[in-house]
């Protein structure tokens, strides 16, 4: 491992601490803004997983319609109301749904896999859309959600909500950070450079492959969840292939070398989409696009390339 | 039988217009190795500017022959003022990038062009009636048929013929192929590489526009007409295989078939139709039907 496990506990576990010390003074729009950031930035966490592959799922718009869907029919049809166990349940069906196509999707590469992706999470708009019983195309709502038995108050119910995303992002960022320094997140990375080397030195490209696809679709659907509860609306426009645009754009924006800069960046995103369509309701696109193309220009490697001295190492 | 009959011509109608556009698409990724997502916007923009010119055309009490005329001077005055700005002032500083890093500056020309298209033309829909009652209609077996679907179909058969055309058989053709293999044997051997990737992404956003000026008269020209067709268009060259015309013909042709099947047959699949035939020939033929398969490096 390059880091100390001890550090990066301790990194983690201050981390959340001081964002959940941090909720408690921001405003409540502010807070409902960080927890879709944390929501979709952990959709985010699961494409930059494929990245550091070296393939970009422009399809995962569609684990987080799954996880969002699976959320909010548990809480409608079958009365379970809690957050986490929600997030948890839509994680794991999302990762349950996808794992059947992970040892296809893990024969791809570049550009095929990208639209093969995208083909996928279109198929599932289309059958979201025409699906009645799941509302159609104008979805439908679902109600305050509970965590830990607890019901939640007027007052509380954007906190808790927050927190619950906080610690889910900061979690899972942790994880993630494991998972990138394990052999396995190595082989990763061999994968991108030459997988013909990693196969003659006798590591499975598909096998790793297919995994973090189905790692990836977990958080991609524990993501969906949380930004349903937040929203309390769910709708196909999940799956549709801007949102998934959108998701990239974050992973970019953070690049591939640092997990806290995929959450940076999700919030970035989410305030300058905030700001410009409160100041430039007719141009906020035009904004959002500009700003991509800024960090495409001069921090090609994503935000994490600031502080990350194997960024460093790449660029040089 | 009627009904094969008629989920051939639909077909072919959609797959003809689309085939246009697939063509810049194809084109460009061709030469400049760009999977370029801005090409809707440039579909949109050839729609509106039609829209704009057919509407002067209609002032000036012009016969309504000229609308014709007009939708082919509006496809060349967006690639004339678009192309050049694009390629030299946004995409040369990204040459080299990764083709991923690359689709994404596209889809951030992409958001722009939304809302540049609606500060220009606004929010409101456009239609230009015009020139669809021009050819009047065709009576085949019990249908009927509006005569203007059949010239696209002569448009893109046109079209399609003019590139292969000028790729395969003239001195141009042969310059753009050379830098297609190598762009830097090409440059040493005198060469200017970065005229033919001005001139090739001119000829794309051409084709883009001119599928939007010769489709205009068949949709309501607003708002987020870009977002649909952009990803049709990566599914014709997708199954086709990226850089292929005979690629995208045939792409154009699947794609068109299966969504006139689904209209007619499953209307409850026309929404998914398309990507479900995408995504099935991609499971057979990962590289598309007409790409050759890479040898891998080690």
């Amino acid at each position: 491992m390059h880091r100390s496990f001890t550090f990066l506990t301790w990194a983690a576990v201050l981390c959340t601490a001081a964002l959940l010390a941090l909720g408690l003074v921001l405003p409540k729009w502010l807070l409902f803004m960080c927890t879709m950031a944390f929501a979709n930035g952990l959709v985010s966490l699961g494409i930059v997983l494929l990245m550091r592959g070296g393939v970009v799922a422009f399809g995962q718009g569609l684990m987080s319609a799954i996880g969002g869907y699976t959320a909010a029919l548990l809480f409608q049809k079958m009365g379970i109301t809690d957050a986490i166990v929600l997030t948890l349940i839509g994680g794991f069906t999302a990762a349950a749904l996808t794992a059947p196509f992970a040892p296809l999707l893990s024969r791809y590469r570049g550009i095929f896999f990208s639209m093969l992706t995208l083909a996928l999470s279109m198929v599932g708009y289309g059958i979201l859309v025409k699906t009645e019983r799941l509302g159609g195309s104008d979805g439908f709502n679902l109600g305050r959600v509970s965590v830990l038995g607890q019901a939640l108050s007027d007052d509380w119910v954007g906190y808790v909500l927050y927190a619950v995303a906080v610690c889910f992002a900061c979690l899972m960022s942790y994880l993630s950070r494991i998972y990138f320094d394990s052999t396995r997140g190595l082989i990763t990375q061999a994968i991108r450079e030459n997988e013909l080397r990693v196969e003659y030195l006798g590591g499975s490209v598909r096998h790793t492959m297919a995994l973090n696809f189905v790692l990836a679709a977990f958080m991609g659907g524990c993501g969906g969840a949380l930004a349903v509860m937040a929203l309390g609306h769910i709708d196909p426009n999940f799956s549709y292939w801007t949102t998934s645009g959108e998701f990239v754009f974050v992973a970019i924006l953070a690049g591939t070398q640092s997990v806290i800069a995929i959450m940076l960046s999700s919030v970035i995103l989410e305030a300058v989409r905030s700001f410009s369509s409160a100041y430039f309701p007719n141009t906020w696109q035009l904004a959002l696009g500009l700003f991509l193309m800024f960090v495409i220009r001069f921090l090609p490697l994503g935000l994490g390339s600031l502080w990350s001295p194997k960024a460093h190492k790449e660029q040089a | 039988m009627g009904l094969a009959v008629t989920i051939l011509i639909d077909g072919l109608t959609y797959a003809s217009w689309l085939f246009i556009v697939a063509l810049g698409l194809t084109l460009v990724f061709g030469v400049l190795k760009i999977l370029n997502i801005a090409h809707g916007s440039f579909y949109a923009l050839g729609a509106y500017a039609a829209a704009t010119f057919v509407g002067w055309v209609a002032t000036m009490k012009w016969a309504p022959g000229w609308s014709l005329v007009a939708m082919l001077l509006a496809a060349i005055a967006i690639a004339v003022l678009i192309a050049p700005l694009t390629e030299r002032g946004l995409l040369r500083f990204f040459y080299g990038h990764d083709e991923v890093l690359l689709v994404l500056v596209t889809y951030a020309l992409f958001l722009c062009m939304e809302d540049i298209t609606k500060l220009i033309w606004g929010a409101n829909p456009y239609y230009v009636s015009e020139p669809y009652s021009l050819f009047g209609n065709v009576e085949i077996g019990n249908q009927i048929y509006v005569g203007y679907d059949f010239l696209l179909v002569v448009l893109a058969v046109v079209v399609g013929l003019a590139v292969w055309w000028a790729l395969n058989r003239t001195r141009q053709g042969k310059i753009v192929t050379a830098v297609i293999h190598s762009p830097e044997i090409a440059s040493s051997m005198g060469i200017q590489v970065s005229k033919v990737y001005m001139h090739a992404f001119g000829v794309g956003v051409f084709l883009a526009a001119l599928g939007g000026a010769f489709t205009a008269p068949m949709i309501s020209v607003q708002p987020g007409v870009s977002v649909g067709v952009i990803i049709l268009s990566f599914a014709v060259v997708i199954i086709g295989g990226l850089g292929s015309i005979e690629g995208a013909a045939i792409g154009a042709l699947i794609v068109g078939l299966a969504r006139a099947f689904a209209v007619h047959v499953a209307p409850v699949a026309e929404l998914f139709s398309i990507y479900v035939v995408m995504a099935l020939v991609l499971m057979v033929r990962p590289e598309g039907l007409f790409q050759r398969i890479q040898a891998r490096k080690i």
